[in-house]
C-alpha cells in the first residue's frame, strides 16, 4: 500500500434525480469532486436504472471513515435512490446484527437544502418539524450501525438562494467543513447536538476561524 | 497511345512527387501542382505545347468544383447572399478593372486593350481560392464567404466581357492577319451554338428556358433518375449518370452561349436538398481534384521561362503592381462590406491574384484583335505569377494575419455546450437505426442518416429527418456526411461484415468518435468489440428479454420480481459475455471467418449455458439478495442490550 493517505476519508453519496435543474446542490457536488481523501458518488448517474451494486457500495462504505448524503429535501425525506442504496447496502451481518461490525465508529452526515426557510421548519412554523426531527429515521439508522450521527449541514429557502446570492459563501463553508473533517478538526460531539452544522461552525472549527477573525 | 500514356504518366507522377512534399512542408497543395508543372515543363522541359492544349480540358476541373460549391449551398443561403454577389463582387470587378485600365492607359497602351487587360486582371483565379479555401477548412468563414461571392459574381461577368471584347477590336490590328485562332477557342463563343443565328428575343427565350431546364430538371427530374439508378446498386452506373448530368449541363451552358461553370454552380444548388448529394459529391470529387490537379500543373508548365529571364523586372514590377493594386482594393471594399480583422485579410489575400479566366480573356482578346499579340506572353506571365504567388499569400495568412487575431480574440470565446456535443451520424435507418434516431431526434439532438435503401431514405425525409442517400462503407461519404464534427457514430446497418468494416475504419482514421453498433448476434458482436466499438449490443437482447419477462408475468411471477429476475440474468450474461469475448479473442488463428465458425459458436453456446448453470448453483442468493430481511430472531439480541443498557 504505497498511497496512504492522511486523514479522514470522506464518502459523498451525491442523489440528486433532475440535475440539470439543481442550483445549489450541483455546485456542492462540483466544489466536492477532484479533492484527496474525497471519493464522490452520483448515485443517480451511476445507477440510473436503481440496480445498486452492493458489493461496490458495501466496499466503498468499508474504505471511508465519514459518510455524507448530499441531497435536496424531498417530501421531508431523502430522494428515493437514497433509501433504496439504505434499503439494499446497509444489509444484516453487514451494518448491523451479530457480526454486522463493519460501519462501527464512522461518521454520517446530511448535506442537504431545504425548500422553506429555516422558520418554517420548527413546530410553530407550517413544517411542524425541525430538520433533526424529520431526519430522525436517518440518526435511528446511524445509530443501529454504532455510527455517529452529525447535525445537517442546511441551506433552507434553498429555491431562492441563487437569485439571493447566497450558493457561494454555501459552497465556501461547506470546502471549509470537508477540509475539517478531513482533517479531523471538528468538534464531533457539539456536532452532533448542533441544529445544525451551519449555524455552529465558527464554535465547531475553532482553529480556522477562530483564529482568523 | 504512347504519347498519351506518356504524358499522362509524367503529369501524374509530378503531381504524386510533387503535391505530398509541398503539403509536407505546409505550402499546399496548389503550390505543390504548380511547382510540379514548373518542374516537368519549363525545367526540364518533359512536356511540352500539348500543355496549354490540356489546360482547356483540365478547366473542366473548375466547372465541377462549383458544381460542388453549389452542392453545399442551399438554395436559401445563396439567395440571402445576393447583396454580396452584387455589391462586393460588383464593385470589385468595376473598380479593378477600371483602375487597371487608366494605368495602362497612362503607360501609352490603346484605349480598348487597356479596357481588355482590365477586364482580364480583374478576376481572379476560382480554381486557386476555393481548393485552398476548401483544403484548409476556411470556405465557412465570413471572409472566405465573401471571397466566393466576388469569384461567383465574375464567374457571371465573364460571359458579358466575353461578349464586349469583340466590339473593342481595333481596326488597326483588324486589317492585320488574324493571329493564331486556335487559342483563342473559349467558353461560350466558339463551335455550336443554339442562340448565334436567332433573333435577340428568341435566343432570350432560349436561354432562360435553358435555365428554367437546369432547374427544374434538376429539381424534379433528377431524384427519379438517382432512384433509378441506385436501385440497380451499381456503383459506376451512379458515377456515369452523375458525370453526364455535370457534363450535360456544362454543355447546354456553352450552347446557349452561357458559363458552363455558373450552371453546374446553378444545377448544384438546386440538388443541394437532395438525399443523394453526398452520394454525387462522393462520385464527382475525384474528377474534379484530378482535373483542377492538371489545370494548376499546365499554369505552371505554361510558365515562359524564356520572357520571364528578358523582361524579368517589368514581368516582376507588373505582377507585384497588380497584386497589389488588386489587393488595396480589396481591402478598402472589406473595410466598406464590415469584413473586419482576419476575416478582411483572408479576403483580401486570398482574391489579389488574376486567375484562369484572364488566360482566356487574354487569348481571346488577342484573337478579337483587341490587345496586339506581343503584350500576351508578358501579360500571361502576370497572370500566371500572381496565381503561383497566390499560396505564398495564404501561408502568410495562416502564419502572421492568424495567430495576430487570435491572441486578441482568445480571452472572450465562451464555450458552447450544446455545440460542442457534436453530431451523430447514424448508418443504417431500417427498423433499427429508427428507432434510435427517433429517441436522439425527439431531444433535440442533431442526426444525419445514411442508407443505401432509397425507399427509407425517402420516409425519413417525408417525416423531415436529415437524411441522405449513400454507401456508409465508403470513407469518402463520411467526409461528406461530415464525420469531423461527428460526436459518435451509430452503426446499425445489416449486413454483418460491412458494420465490422466501418468500425475499423472509423477507428482507424476518425479515433474521436465514439462508435456504437448493432450486433447481429454474439460473433458478430465480439467482432465489432475486436474491431474498436465502443459499445456493441445484439439487436434481439431488449426485446427478447421483454417478452420473456412477460412470460414470467404471465406465469404468476410478481412484476416486481420478474424485473429482478431478468436484471439478474443481464448483468450475469453480461459477465459471462465478458469472460466469452477473452476467450474468443485468445481463439486459433483462422477460425474466425472459416466455417469452423458455426463449431465455435457451438462452443460458444456450450460455454454459456455451462456459465448460466454455475449461475444457478452458486449465486442464486443474487437474485434474492436485493432487500433481504434480516433474520426472524434478529431483534433478541437487540433487546438484550437495550435492557443490559437500562
Amino acid at each position: 500500500m504505497a498511497s496512504i493517505v492522511e486523514g479522514k476519508r470522506i464518502l459523498i453519496l451525491f442523489a440528486h434525480p433532475s440535475i440539470e435543474r439543481s442550483e445549489v446542490n450541483v455546485e456542492l457536488l462540483r466544489a466536492s469532486r477532484g479533492r484527496e481523501g474525497v471519493e464522490v458518488v452520483d448515485l443517480y448517474a451511476e445507477y440510473p436504472d436503481y440496480r445498486i451494486d452492493i458489493d461496490r457500495e458495501q466496499d466503498r462504505l468499508r474504505r471511508n471513515d465519514v459518510i455524507v448524503f448530499m441531497f435536496p429535501l424531498y417530501w421531508y425525506s431523502t430522494p428515493a435512490i437514497l433509501k433504496e442504496w439504505q434499503d439494499l447496502v446497509l444489509e444484516y451481518d453487514f451494518a448491523y446484527g451479530n457480526e454486522g461490525t463493519e460501519l462501527v465508529g464512522k461518521t454520517l452526515l446530511c448535506a442537504m437544502t431545504a425548500g422553506g426557510p429555516e422558520k418554517a421548519y420548527h413546530a410553530e412554523g407550517f413544517n411542524h418539524y425541525t430538520l433533526r426531527e424529520l431526519l430522525r429515521p436517518i440518526e435511528q439508522t446511524t445509530s443501529l450501525c454504532g455510527m455517529r450521527f452529525l447535525a445537517p449541514f442546511a441551506l433552507f429557502a434553498a429555491r431562492k438562494a441563487h437569485e439571493e446570492g447566497r450558493v457561494r459563501r454555501h459552497v465556501d463553508d461547506w470546502l471549509q467543513l470537508l477540509e475539517a473533517l478531513r482533517e479531523d478538526r471538528v468538534d464531533l460531539e457539539a456536532a452532533s447536538h448542533a441544529a445544525t452544522l451551519n449555524a455552529a461552525l465558527d464554535q465547531l472549527l475553532p482553529t480556522t476561524r477562530g483564529a482568523s477573525e | 497511345m504512347t504519347d498519351m500514356l506518356l504524358h499522362a504518366f509524367i503529369y501524374l507522377s509530378a503531381a504524386v512527387v510533387a503535391v505530398p512534399i509541398a503539403k509536407r512542408l505546409g505550402l499546399g497543395s496548389v503550390l505543390g501542382y504548380l511547382i510540379a508543372g514548373v518542374v516537368i515543363g519549363p525545367l526540364f522541359g518533359w512536356v511540352g505545347d500539348e500543355a496549354s492544349e490540356l489546360q482547356h480540358y483540365a478547366e473542366f476541373g473548375v466547372v465541377m468544383m462549383l458544381f460542388l460549391v453549389g452542392l453545399e449551398l442551399e438554395p436559401r443561403t445563396l439567395w440571402s447572399m445576393r447583396d454580396r454577389v452584387l455589391g462586393l463582387g460588383g464593385l470589385q470587378v468595376l473598380l479593378t478593372a477600371a483602375a487597371v485600365s487608366g494605368i495602362a492607359l497612362a503607360f501609352g497602351m490603346p484605349l480598348r486593350s487597356a479596357v481588355a487587360a482590365g477586364f482580364a486582371l480583374s478576376l481572379s483565379s476560382t480554381a486557386i481560392v476555393l481548393q485552398t479555401f476548401q483544403e484548409k477548412g476556411l470556405a465557412s468563414t465570413q471572409g472566405g464567404r465573401s471571397a466566393f461571392s466576388v469569384l461567383l459574381f465574375q464567374d457571371i461577368v465573364v460571359i458579358p466581357m466575353l461578349a464586349i471584347i469583340p466590339l473593342l477590336a481595333l481596326p488597326e490590328l483588324v486589317s492585320a492577319i488574324a493571329t493564331d485562332s486556335g487559342h483563342g477557342s473559349d467558353a461560350g463563343h466558339a463551335g455550336a451554338s443554339l442562340v448565334a443565328d436567332l433573333e435577340p428575343w428568341a435566343a432570350a427565350i432560349v436561354v432562360v428556358g435553358s435555365i428554367a431546364a437546369v432547374v427544374l430538371g434538376g429539381r424534379y427530374l433528377s431524384p427519379r433518375l438517382f432512384r433509378m439508378v441506385a436501385a440497380t446498386g451499381l456503383r459506376e452506373a451512379f458515377t456515369a449518370v452523375t458525370l453526364s448530368l455535370v457534363i450535360g449541363v456544362a454543355l447546354l451552358m456553352i450552347l446557349v452561349g452561357l458559363s458552363p461553370a455558373l450552371g453546374t454552380f446553378l444545377a448544384g444548388v438546386v440538388l443541394a436538398n437532395s438525399q443523394f448529394r453526398p452520394e454525387i459529391e462522393t462520385n464527382i470529387e475525384p474528377f474534379k481534384g484530378l482535373l483542377l490537379g492538371l489545370f494548376f500543373i499546365t499554369v505552371g508548365a505554361g510558365i515562359r521561362f524564356d520572357v520571364l529571364a528578358n523582361e524579368a523586372g517589368l514581368v516582376l514590377a507588373l505582377t507585384l503592381g497588380v497584386m497589389l493594386l488588386k489587393g488595396a482594393i480589396l481591402f478598402g471594399l472589406a473595410y466598406l462590406f464590415r469584413v473586419r480583422h482576419s476575416e478582411g485579410w483572408l479576403f483580401t489575400l486570398s482574391l489579389s491574384q488574376a486567375g484562369e479566366f484572364g488566360f482566356v480573356l487574354l487569348s481571346y482578346s488577342v484573337a478579337n484583335q483587341v490587345i496586339a499579340p506581343e503584350y500576351v506572353p508578358i501579360l500571361t506571365l502576370v497572370v500566371g505569377l500572381s496565381m503561383f504567388l497566390t499560396p505564398l499569400l495564404f501561408i502568410a495568412f495562416d502564419r502572421v494575419v492568424v495567430p495576430r487575431y487570435a491572441r486578441d480574440r482568445e480571452p472572450e470565446r465562451e464555450p458552447d455546450p450544446i455545440a460542442d456535443r457534436g453530431k451523430v451520424i447514424i448508418a443504417g435507418i431500417g427498423r433499427f437505426g429508427q428507432i434510435v434516431n427517433r429517441l436522439l431526434t425527439a431531444n433535440g439532438i442533431e442526426t444525419v442518416v445514411l442508407d443505401r435503401q432509397v425507399a427509407q431514405i425517402e420516409n425519413m425525409r417525408s417525416i423531415g429527418m436529415k437524411s441522405w442517400f449513400g454507401d456508409a462503407t465508403r470513407p469518402d461519404l463520411l467526409q461528406t456526411a461530415g464525420i469531423e464534427e461527428a460526436a459518435l457514430f451509430v452503426v446499425a446497418i445489416d449486413e454483418p461484415d460491412q458494420a465490422v468494416g466501418i468500425v475499423e475504419h472509423l477507428k482507424h482514421r476518425h479515433p474521436h468518435v465514439r462508435v456504437l453498433a448493432r450486433a447481429f448476434d454474439r460473433g458478430h458482436e465480439f467482432r465489432l468489440r475486436e474491431a474498436g466499438a465502443d459499445y456493441a449490443i445484439r439487436e434481439t437482447v431488449g426485446s427478447a428479454l421483454a417478452l420473456a419477462t412477460t412470460a414470467l408475468r404471465e406465469l404468476g411471477t410478481h412484476p416486481f420480481r420478474a424485473e429482478n429476475l431478468r436484471a439478474t440474468f443481464e448483468a450475469t450474461e453480461a459477465q459471462v459475455d465478458d469472460d466469452l469475448y477473452e476467450a474468443w479473442r485468445r481463439r486459433p488463428d483462422g477460425e474466425r471467418m472459416g466455417h469452423d465458425y458455426r463449431e465455435l459458436f457451438m462452443q460458444l453456446d456450450a460455454a454459456m449455458a455451462d456459465a448460466m448453470q454455475r449461475d444457478r448453483d452458486d449465486r442464486h442468493t443474487r437474485a434474492e439478495r436485493g432487500w433481504t430481511p434480516p433474520p426472524k430472531s434478529y431483534t433478541d439480541d437487540l433487546e438484550e442490550e437495550a435492557e443490559s443498557n437500562d
